[in-house]
């Protein structure tokens, strides 16, 4: 049923009674309103704020959220009133829908917030009255233009699994993704210029020689000339073909303008070459070098302004159309009357109406060359008033167009300010994404000692260790620790990860390959020396690092530099130091040692989760790698049936 | 509320937007009176005149009201409600037909002034006969919404009208499928029953005798008594 009619059901329902007398079958039985409640205020509290309307305001609208029992699931017994957590501002307008079944879009709202709200109490924003709507979808386009240049951006990611072609066509088209790109960039665009230099040398004077009169350069140096002309010829070329050999859709690419303009401008060279010096086409080949002028116009990829400006060019064909339209009605007509006002004097250059045309258009644009210049009074007469009308005519579409360029400028000037400040928001956001991901592996240690009190220590111990991490994190800390259980690997990160696959390619293991991206092996074994530290009880003096396998003397010495020399300043907040997460509570409990988590790289066989393995410290215990794991490194750490922690160390 | 008659209101609108034509002394057409607002009578004299309590008259009147301002001043001047009004809630109610005939012939029959716009006056007034009136009251509102030139009886023709118009609202999808002639022969049906006399109208003592005896009829009637 439409919105806002409910109301009168009632009625409707009353009238009913009209068909009664008529009807030939009897009746069906009435739904009751159980519920017989009298209309009520109800408060409506959106974030502190309380609103009142009657039930059935609400109720003329049943398939929203208000309208609906979806609100019983918000009713607060305590207050007796429904409580939403939302912008109160916002509400305004969605509860003003109600009560006048008009919807209206704030200006000062924003569109997104705005559609947020819509959607969360059920209303189609398309019910938008009409005096807000032309506002609201304008914002809203300029929002979707918005995002729309953000996924192109993230178009230029380079994506993992690029050919080589698709690769040349993105440094083709956006010359900021490496250095060849830019490199071919500024080539071609040195070259451009130079032949358009050249055309233009070509024609001026050089100096005359003795005995002939001026020659243009063309015709002096014509050797140098051809030879420049060539080489810029054959720049264009390849880098033509370069692009047809990329580009994603040939046909596409071979109707865009730009591959249009550069066959234009290359054409001329092999069509003169192809030509012979026969007198009758020589003078067509000499019109022919006109187009080499084109050239110019390849600048337009390398300048966003020329771009900017044919498209609103583009963009405003029908003021411009309108343009000419009125000038050429404006030129008809004032020649017309000139010729005829003319017409009586002597030695008029206005010889016929197309002569006139010249001296309208040039009075019309105000510029007067003066060439031609009516002698009798009518004429000077019609010729003030044809200038007076030019400047009008000629300013009247002029602003759509500055309006429509200056637009487009603008948008692309926000693009631009949004790239350039992308960066520096995402690498903002990545730091923050690490610092959260180091928070867990930071914590993990100290949530894993916070498991180990609560199962074994006093009450003093507690209050030591109590970490200020609040009860949300450890949750999610207590949940990523799940998932390293479910998957048997470890979050670590990043430069541990890199670091390593860079030791691992260090070891020089016999029978394993220490290729970084070996799976089963290498890392299998290389860097199973793990030394389980069995901390039963924090209190209790931690054995010094590791006993450690021999022959892995130097990588141990390697471990144990990193544990010992590990004194950071690290607390939750330091994000740099990595390897030595060594926490000042541990090193409270864990007197003097300390604890590190180091670089383990191995997938966990399930073996060797150790049930009941207390001290396993022998480094033979090297576990058969598992088929198929993949080499991610982890930290390892697992929890015995005594739930004591086994904090493994590994030698690397 | 002011509690001034409708027909002062009337006079009064009359003389301050000059659409007061002295020569046909009738009112145009309601785009002219686009400057006034109706206004009720007082509660108190619609408590009077009713026989709704206090709150179902609250609860009528701001659900009119509603309707009524959110027009164009020029369709319909708030605080009365057009036929385009009724048309317009009629065929959002049933949608699969054409109810624009049968929302006109609601309209004659409420607008009891017969000046094209229903009022809140005639409105409660109406409602109050159908839902709280005696049976015979109500009896009396059906016969009367069905005798279009309302002079006491029900021809053949009203009645082929008003029956066109409700199977109108039925639309084209029906099961079993429409005949042509379905509502000519309901309405022989209708008189068969009603027309005691044989004499081609049914008068309404004649309509009312019948529907007395008719148990349906009686029950049906009792049926919408709590939709307010």
């Amino acid at each position: 049923m439409a919105a806002g009619v409910a109301a009168w059901l009632p009625f409707a329902r009353a009238a009913a009674i009209g068909w009664m007398p008529v009807a030939n079958c009897p009746m069906p039985v009435a739904p009751r309103d159980h519920s017989k409640r009298q209309d009520e205020l109800i408060i409506l509290n959106v974030s502190g704020r309380r609103f009142q309307t009657w039930r059935t305001t609400l109720d003329r609208y049943p398939d929203t959220l208000l309208g609906s029992s979806e609100k019983e699931f918000f009713y607060n017994e305590e207050n007796k009133e429904y409580f939403f957590d939302r912008d109160p501002d916002a509400f305004r307008s969605v509860l003003n829908f109600y009560r006048t079944g008009k919807l209206h879009y704030p200006r000062y709202e924003c569109i997104s917030a705005y559609d947020e709200e819509l959607a969360f109490f059920g209303i189609i924003p398309e019910i938008i009255g009409d005096c807000c709507y032309e506002e609201y979808k304008d914002r809203k386009r300029e929002n979707l233009e918005r995002l729309q240049d953000d996924q192109e951006e993230n178009k230029d990611m380079k994506l993992p699994n690029m050919n080589f072609r698709e690769t040349m066509w993105r440094a083709f088209e956006n010359p900021h993704t490496s250095t060849m790109a830019l490199v071919f960039y500024y080539v071609t665009g040195f070259f451009i210029a130079i032949s358009v230099i050249t055309n233009v040398v070509e024609t001026v004077p050089c100096g005359a020689t003795a005995n002939q009169k001026d020659m243009p350069c063309g015709e002096r140096y014509t050797v140098a000339f051809f030879c420049m002309d060539t080489a810029c010829v054959m720049i264009f070329t390849v880098e033509y073909l370069m692009r047809l050999f990329a580009a994603p859709s040939r046909y596409r690419f071979m109707r865009s303008v730009m591959s249009i303009i550069d066959v234009v401008a290359i054409l001329p060279y092999y069509i003169g070459l192809v030509m012979t010096n026969n007198e009758d086409v020589s003078g067509a080949f000499v019109t022919l070098r006109v187009f080499r002028v084109f050239r110019i116009f390849k600048f337009s990829r390398h300048s966003q302004g020329l771009r900017i400006l044919g498209y609103t060019l583009k963009s405003c064909a029908s003021e411009l159309g309108f343009l000419l339209f009125s000038l050429t009605m404006a030129i008809i007509i004032f020649a017309t009357v000139m010729f005829y006002a003319e017409k009586g004097s002597s030695s008029s250059k206005f010889t016929s109406i197309p002569a006139s045309f010249w001296y309208t258009i040039v009075t019309m644009t105000t510029l007067g060359y003066g060439d031609m210049v009516p002698k009798t009074i009518a004429g000077k007469i019609f010729g003030s008033i044809c200038s007076l009308s030019g400047v009008l005519v000629i300013a009247l579409p002029v602003p759509v167009i500055v309006s429509n360029f200056s637009r487009i400028y603008h948008q692309n000037q926000r693009a631009d300010k949004r790239r350039a400040q992308k960066k520096a928001r995402l690498a903002r956001i990545r730091i923050a994404k690490t610092g959260s991901s180091n928070a867990f592996l930071q914590s993990k240690r100290n949530g894993l000692l916070n498991e180990l009190l609560e199962l074994t220590g006093t009450e003093e111990d507690e209050q030591k260790l109590t970490k200020t991490t609040s009860l949300l994190e450890s949750q999610h800390h207590h949940l990523l620790h799940c998932l390293e259980k479910t998957t048997a690997h470890e979050f670590v990160d990043e430069q541990m990860f890199e670091q390593n696959c860079l030791e691992t390619a260090l070891q020089s293991y016999p029978s394993r390959s220490p290729s970084i991206s070996s799976h089963d092996g290498s890392m299998g074994t290389c860097c199973s020396r793990r030394v389980k530290r069995n901390t039963p009880l924090p209190n209790a003096s931690v054995p010094p690092a590791h006993p450690v396998p021999t022959h892995q003397g130097p990588l141990q010495e390697l471990s144990a530099i990193r544990i010992q020399c590990g004194d950071p300043p690290s607390h939750t907040a330091s994000r740099s130091n990595l390897n030595l997460k060594t926490d000042d509570k541990g090193r409270i409990n864990c007197k003097g040692g300390q604890i590190t988590t180091a670089i383990i790289s191995l997938p966990t066989p399930p073996a060797l989760t150790p049930d009941g393995d207390g001290l396993h410290g022998p480094p033979q215990r090297r576990p058969p790698p598992p088929p198929g794991h993949p080499p991610a490194p982890s930290i390892q750490t697992t929890t015995s049936s005594a739930g004591t922690n086994i904090v493994k160390v590994s030698a690397l | 509320m002011k509690s001034r008659s409708q027909d002062q209101s009337l006079s009064d609108s009359r003389e301050l937007d000059r659409s007061y034509d002295p020569l046909t002394d009738s009112v145009s057409d309601e785009g002219e009176l686009s400057t006034v607002c109706y206004r009720p009578e007082g509660l108190d004299h619609l408590l009077q005149q009713t026989n709704f309590n206090k709150k179902e008259l609250q609860v009528l009147y701001r659900g009119f009201k509603n309707v009524t301002v959110g027009r164009l001043p020029q369709e319909c001047p708030s605080g009365v409600v057009n036929e385009e009004t009724f048309k317009h809630i009629y065929s959002q109610f049933f949608p699969q037909g054409d109810s624009s005939m049968y929302a006109h012939f609601l309209f004659e029959a409420f607008d009891t002034h017969n000046n094209g716009s229903v009022c809140f006056e005639d409105f409660v007034m109406g409602l109050s006969i159908i839902l709280r009136g005696s049976i015979t009251d109500k009896l009396n509102w059906a016969f009367n919404l069905y005798d279009l030139n309302k002079d006491g009886c029900i021809t053949k023709e009203e009645m082929t009208d008003i029956m066109c118009s409700i199977y109108d609202m039925m639309g084209k999808y029906t099961y079993p499928c429409m005949k042509d002639n379905a509502p000519k022969e309901h309405v022989d049906n209708f008189f068969r029953k009603m027309d005691k006399n044989n004499d081609g109208v049914v008068t309404i003592e004649e309509f009312l005798e019948t529907c007395q005896k008719d148990e349906n009829i009686m029950q049906s009637m009792h049926m919408f008594d709590n939709v307010i």
